[in-house]
């Protein structure tokens, strides 16, 4: 059995995968995600089976976040430990599938977890109960104690991806705005955390406000706005270093900035006498071209995934409205149209929807239409909810809410784009302008 | 530590804009930089305190508007001949918005509103190498409430001026 297993390795450096025999494909299980009701799929998951002198706490944790990650996604129901009627006490040993069936389980993770030294080794199998069969290869990953949650993601985004069919999105990260102090005095910072509310840490310090992060589309640079100066200027910081640069050392005030899709150029808000435009900066030579005009606002671009348009808002027609231009300028297309008015477009990484802020009648909504701005849904309502941002497989979107009065402070939520599963993500004080990373490699 | 001194600047005219008129003295007090100490006796009225105070510093906008009411425009007048009969001193203009909108509209919005008030002062003579202008977007209510009451405080404009040129 062990030689089905594929190692996965997470390293510094990145992923290292051996490729292993596949069993044939299974064609039963599959939960299948529209936007109707769904029941989610219920699941059991043993706890790890742990070897090695420490691994038990690991094990513990490790199948605690996998759990976690499956169930937070709205798709999956955990049925409890105390429902079981057999363990996992030997990762290797042939399944009682019978035991399963009885507790209707409909899919059965098991797993192990060694630890060595300083390394520590997962190992998974997925099985359709009912089926009575593997889902999948078996999969095993390696990487140094302290990735083990990382580890406990890539194990649940396996399992996710098959049983969903989905790609995967639990082993990414959020950059977000750390709020904490007075309405009328907040400070500020820039900090990082998993896509779940785990290790959150500062980027930055809080002397300054600082605005809205956004990845770069190998997660490994973030552009922000900051009043470092004393004005908006958008900066850029490589996330590993904290070195940090402002993109645009001119004259004017730059905010709302979004990496294009292959990395190489920054578009953004410019404010020059009074007027805010979209302008793209190529990050190699620092040139700007100018992609908007006229006395209104333009703001909030947003590239699509194949970097050929750009999605942004604007008052041109009157009112804060979403259109689409290609990328490199030109007739820009209005795709909003309902009532109320418009704005934070965020391009899906599919391709095939835009997520919106909509203001209408005094409450804030999040929602979604289609790239002609027909089949709009809104997802959300609230006194303030505000600056969506897609989850790496597009389905999920975050955005931060905030309440009202003087107490009133953000929190980030998190909703399925069917509309379902809206929760909030816990962060260590108030938290707001959350932006997506891709995948981690 | 520039910027550190503007952000302490800008709280400090904050807290007095939001104070009642008749607390001035412990005003002027705190805005240092101006007639110093505790005066019984009126303002020096070349003073920044003055300025703040007894002319105002504050415009106030209508709900998703950059354009000047009568009311600003009276202000600003009075601002303007103020700010010609103390050339030395040069301005830092704030545009703030409520926090009805999102975030990049309202720094949009509040640019919109600094440049409002910046066009209008040079209108009337001064100099542009004087004023700096500043949007805060939604990030500086000055009341904190969430209704009209408060949003229609915080759709302003702040004129901050700050000593002398080329001090």
């Amino acid at each position: 059995m062990n030689k089905l297993i594929k190692t996965i390795m997470i390293a510094a450096a990145g992923l290292v995968i051996t490729n292993a025999p596949i069993i044939a494909q299974s064609k039963a299980l599959r939960i299948e995600i529209n936007q109707g009701v769904i029941e989610p799929m219920p699941i059991a998951a043993p706890k790890f089976v742990a070897a090695g002198t420490g691994s038990n706490e690991y094990a513990e944790q490790i199948t605690s976040v996998i759990v976690a990650d499956l169930a937070g996604s709205g798709l999956f129901r955990e049925i409890p430990a105390s429902a079981h009627i057999s363990g996992i006490n030997n990762f290797d040993a042939p399944v009682q599938f019978a035991d399963w069936k009885a507790i209707n389980a409909q899919a059965l993770i098991t797993g192990s977890v060694n630890v060595s030294g300083d390394n520590l080794t997962v190992q998974f199998r997925l099985f359709d109960v009912f089926a009575q069969s593997s889902l999948g290869d078996g999969l095993q990953f390696q990487a140094s104690k302290s990735s083990w949650r990382r580890m406990a993601h890539k194990v649940a985004d396996a399992i996710y991806v098959r049983l969903t069919g989905e790609s995967a999105y639990f082993d990414s990260r959020i950059a977000y705005i750390s709020e904490k102090g007075p309405k009328n005095a907040r400070r500020k910072q820039l900090a990082i955390m998993d896509y779940d509310g785990a290790n959150s840490r500062f980027l930055t310090d809080d002397n300054n406000i600082i605005l809205a992060p956004r990845f770069s589309p190998n997660n490994k640079e973030i552009v922000y706005t900051s009043y470092k100066s004393g004005s908006p200027k958008v900066y850029l910081m490589n996330v590993d270093t904290l070195d940090q640069r402002v993109l645009d050392d001119q004259p004017g005030m730059t905010f709302a900035p979004r990496f294009s899709p292959d990395g190489s150029q920054v578009v953004l808000s410019l404010t020059e006498e009074g007027n805010t435009d979209i302008y793209l900066i190529n990050l190699k030579s620092g040139g700007k071209t100018r992609l908007t005009s006229g006395t209104s606002i333009e703001t909030a671009p947003s590239f699509s995934p194949d970097g050929q348009q750009i999605v942004f808002e604007s008052d041109r027609g009157g009112k804060q409205q979403i259109y689409v231009m290609p990328a490199l300028g030109g007739t820009a297309k209005r795709i909003s149209f309902g009532k109320g008015s418009y704005g934070t477009p965020v391009w899906s990484p599919r391709g095939d929807m835009i997520a919106f802020t909509k203001i209408n009648k005094g409450r804030f909504h999040i929602g979604v239409m289609r790239l002609d701005g027909s089949n709009e849904r809104l997802l959300t309502a609230s006194f303030l909810d505000e600056g969506p941002t897609w989850s790496p497989n597009g389905r999920v979107i975050m955005f931060f809410r905030e309440t009202a009065g003087a107490s009133g402070a953000p929190a980030i939520y998190s909703v399925d784009v069917t509309g379902r599963n809206l929760k909030r993500v816990n962060t260590p004080s108030f938290g707001s302008d959350p932006a997506w990373s891709g995948l981690l490699k | 530590m520039t910027s550190l001194k503007l952000t302490l600047a800008a709280a400090t005219l904050i807290g007095l804009s939001a104070c009642d008129s008749n607390s001035s003295i412990g005003g002027s007090e705190r805005g240092g930089s101006g007639a110093g100490g505790i005066s019984q006796s009126a303002l020096d009225p070349a003073s920044i305190a003055y300025f703040n105070e007894s002319i105002g510093d504050t415009v106030l906008f209508l709900v998703d508007q950059s354009t000047l009411t009568p009311e600003a425009t009276d202000l600003l007048d009075r601002q303007a001949a103020w700010l010609l009969d103390n050339p030395k001193n040069s301005m830092t203009i704030e545009g703030h918005a409520d926090e009805q909108g999102t975030r990049e509209y309202n720094l949009a919005l509040g640019a919109r509103r600094a440049a409002s008030v910046q066009n209008y002062l040079v209108s009337r003579g001064l100099t542009d190498a004087r004023i700096r202008t500043v949007t805060f977007g939604k990030e500086r209510p000055l009341a904190v409430c969430s209704d009209e009451a408060c949003w229609s405080k915080n759709r302003r404009s702040i004129i901050l001026v700050t000593g002398g040129l080329g001090s």
